[in-house]
């Protein structure tokens, strides 16, 4: 069988001079949901794009189910469930006009009233699109690409902007998704987003996969288990921060907008001596939290940077 | 929580209802239907379409109403001379025609510069008049030939001929009965444009356009649908204003209603042609409107919407006919004022639909969908 989505060595050249994707290589199974992850500006809506066959890339091949879209565009547009980055739909269509609209454009549809009912949206049926909040907007874009009855779902920053429990909302109709058996490609610039569900990703920058595993495994190998943030009175130089590094069970340690970040594999043994060597040092502890490492660690230790930076 | 640690599933697949299947035109049946209801929804839309030509011609019906003989104003300037020639005006047959005023030459002079009075009458020698007029205004040539007229008369001018004049206002010479065909044109050229140029950047600027090639939808059906919306909305268009004229101002349609249908239905295709044509590239709605304003310029000016292109220089009187809304514009007022059949109409006919099938054609070469 086939990977549900393949892609070799991709690129993406605009105008002939910014390169939005520079040699991506991917290859996703069928039943996985697979996260791209990565700042804004990083490629990922590019790649995505040129994924769902709406862009053509410069260089490279894509593969879905084992076709391409030079050869079966019509074909495999119809195992396609697509939610792009902020589709605004026509707002005086209703929630039950709109689902059915898209539903109309396939040969085997699934029943408008059933997605809505899943997306829970079938209260907002008979609602204006443009009377609709944020979350249910998100989750009508998502209906209209549930409806097809896809089998590969892709959906680009799906819950950009939402609130907690809107966000939750989608999440929980992704599993479902891929509960059924189906394949999900989601991109996204939130850590917690792509722990929870995504079985693996690939962490993007500038144009490039610089990490791909397991959320569990990218921490693990990247992020150390735990991070032990404190402050402390006085001057921390190059010199301090090597002391730190040399406290028991430290892996690495960064400066962080004056706090210290180390990434400790257990706590129980680094704080009790940090404390001390604080202590010795004559300087005041101002702040000390300890917390599981996340993506976000990962991604610091991998670019120097936070996702969330422009 | 991550998806490992969830409950096993329960059921391989979501819950499915007996699967549908689409037709072939399920697609295009619901694009239209999605756009008519858009339409309908948007109370700007029926406003420009259909009560904005009817305000505009209720406004210009009655400005250039064809008034009982039109009063002409003369100023008359004090002296001696003023009071003969009062006289003499006020014993011509036609001297309710004439609107009197005597005042100061400054006065006259200030009033005649600001277009209140149409002529001036000044002293001349041996008891003579001078008139003072613009040969560029037609009413002040109008009214230098009837004040002399009728003094020549009064002063027992004898003519050579005997003549009777008839009057003729019937419908169908008079400026409603020229405007109306016009502003029928006008609409279908601003909601071809608007209606299909506007509406299609607007989606693609909200991304609904790649939206859509997302899915299997085929490509013409979209296009042939919106270019479905626009002909029902024509025909909607023509009915109202025509029916509006022949109440209103009681105009007389003279050409088949089957034939004045052909024409708009002509018209309204042709414009949505250039308005894709227009619309084939523009990703923002800002420049879309100026790029609508810039092609249908030239044709609110030139086209013979509110007055004839007679006026212009015969020079560039071939170029005016080959504009589209000069042909429909043209090919309806001859249609609805004169009946004139279709076929020999054909050149007007062939001008629109030119210009209809290489804008379309063009359009979807260039035609962006993301």
């Amino acid at each position: 069988m086939p990977p549900a989505i393949q892609c070799r060595d991709l690129r993406k050249t605009y105008d002939g001079k910014v390169e939005a994707v520079r040699g991506l290589t991917l290859e996703i199974q069928t039943g996985e949901c697979f996260g791209l992850l990565g700042p804004n500006g990083a490629g990922k809506t590019t790649t995505i794009e040129i994924l769902e066959g709406l862009l053509a890339p410069t260089s490279g091949e894509v593969s879905i189910l084992g076709r391409n879209w030079r050869e079966n565009e019509r074909e495999m547009r119809e195992w396609l469930g697509i939610s792009l980055q902020e589709t605004r739909l026509s707002e005086k269509l209703t929630v039950h006009e709109t689902v059915e609209l898209f539903a109309s454009f396939y040969r085997e549809p699934r029943s408008s009233n059933e997605v809505l009912e899943q997306l829970q949206l079938t209260e907002k049926a008979d609602s204006w699109v443009g009377k609709l909040s944020g979350g249910q907007r998100q989750r009508l874009a998502v209906a209209t690409a549930l409806v097809c009855n896809p089998k590969i779902l892709f959906l680009d920053e799906p819950t950009t902007g939402l609130d907690p429990q809107s966000r939750r909302q989608l999440w929980d109709i992704i599993r479902e998704f891929q509960r059924a058996g189906g394949t999900v490609l989601l991109t996204t610039h939130y850590m917690d987003e792509a722990e929870r569900l995504c079985d693996r990703l690939a962490i993007v920058d500038h144009g490039q996969i610089i990490a791909e595993g397991s959320p569990a495994d990218l921490i693990e190998r990247l992020g150390g288990h735990h991070v032990v943030e404190f402050s402390v009175s006085g001057n921390s130089d190059g010199a301090a921060l090597q002391a730190w590094r040399g406290l028991p069970s430290v892996e690495s340690v960064r400066e962080d907008d004056g706090l210290v970040a180390l990434n400790v594999k257990q706590p129980h043994l680094t704080i009790p001596a940090l404390l001390e060597a604080i202590d010795k040092q004559g300087s005041q502890l101002q702040h000390l939290t300890t917390r599981q490492a996340s993506l976000e660690d990962v991604f610091v230790r991998l670019t120097g940077r936070h996702l969330r930076e422009e | 929580m991550s998806v490992a640690q969830e409950t096993p599933v329960q059921s391989a697949k979501a819950p499915q209802s007996i699967p549908r299947r689409n037709g072939r035109w399920a697609g295009y049946s619901h694009l239209l239907m999605a756009r008519m209801l858009e339409l309908k929804r948007e109370p700007e839309v029926v406003f420009w379409v259909f009560v904005f030509p009817l305000l505009l011609a209720l406004g210009l019906g009655i400005a250039f109403r064809n008034k009982p003989g039109d009063a002409v104003s003369v100023a008359i300037v004090e002296g001696s001379s003023a009071q003969s020639a009062q006289a003499l005006l006020a014993r011509s047959p036609h001297h309710d025609l004439f609107k009197i005023q005597v005042l100061n030459a400054d006065d006259a002079r200030k009033g005649f510069r600001l277009g209140k009075f149409d002529l001036v009458i000044e002293p001349g020698l041996n008891n003579g008049f001078v008139y003072r007029y613009d040969p560029a205004r037609p009413e002040s040539v109008l009214a230098k030939a009837e004040v002399n007229d009728a003094l020549q008369a009064a002063s027992g001018r004898n003519d050579a001929v005997a003549t009777t004049a008839v009057t003729s206002s019937e419908p169908g010479s008079r400026y409603i009965d020229f405007l109306i065909p016009g502003l029928l044109g006008m609409n279908l050229m601003n909601s071809g444009m608007w209606g299909i140029g506007f509406a299609l950047v607007d989606m693609r600027q909200r991304k609904l356009l790649k939206r859509y090639v997302g899915t299997p939808m085929r490509r013409g059906d979209f296009l042939l649908a919106i270019m479905t919306s626009r002909l029902i909305l024509m025909v909607i268009e023509i009915g109202l204003l025509l029916v509006f004229g022949i109440i209103f101002f009681h105009m007389r349609v003279l050409g088949s209603v089957l034939s004045i249908a052909t024409i708009g239905g002509l018209g309204s295709l042709t414009f949505g042609g250039v308005g894709l044509l227009t619309a084939s590239r523009a990703q923002k709605i800002e420049s879309i409107s100026g790029l609508i304003n810039l092609v249908m310029m030239p044709m609110w000016i030139f086209s013979g919407v509110f007055f004839s292109y007679e006026r212009f220089p015969a020079v560039i009187h071939p170029l005016i006919k080959a504009l589209p809304l000069t042909a429909l514009n043209d090919a309806l007022r001859a249609s609805i004022l004169e009946g004139t059949p279709l076929l020999h109409q054909w050149s007007r006919l062939l001008i629109l639909g030119l210009w209809g099938g290489i804008s379309f054609v063009l359009a979807l070469k260039w035609f962006r969908w993301t």
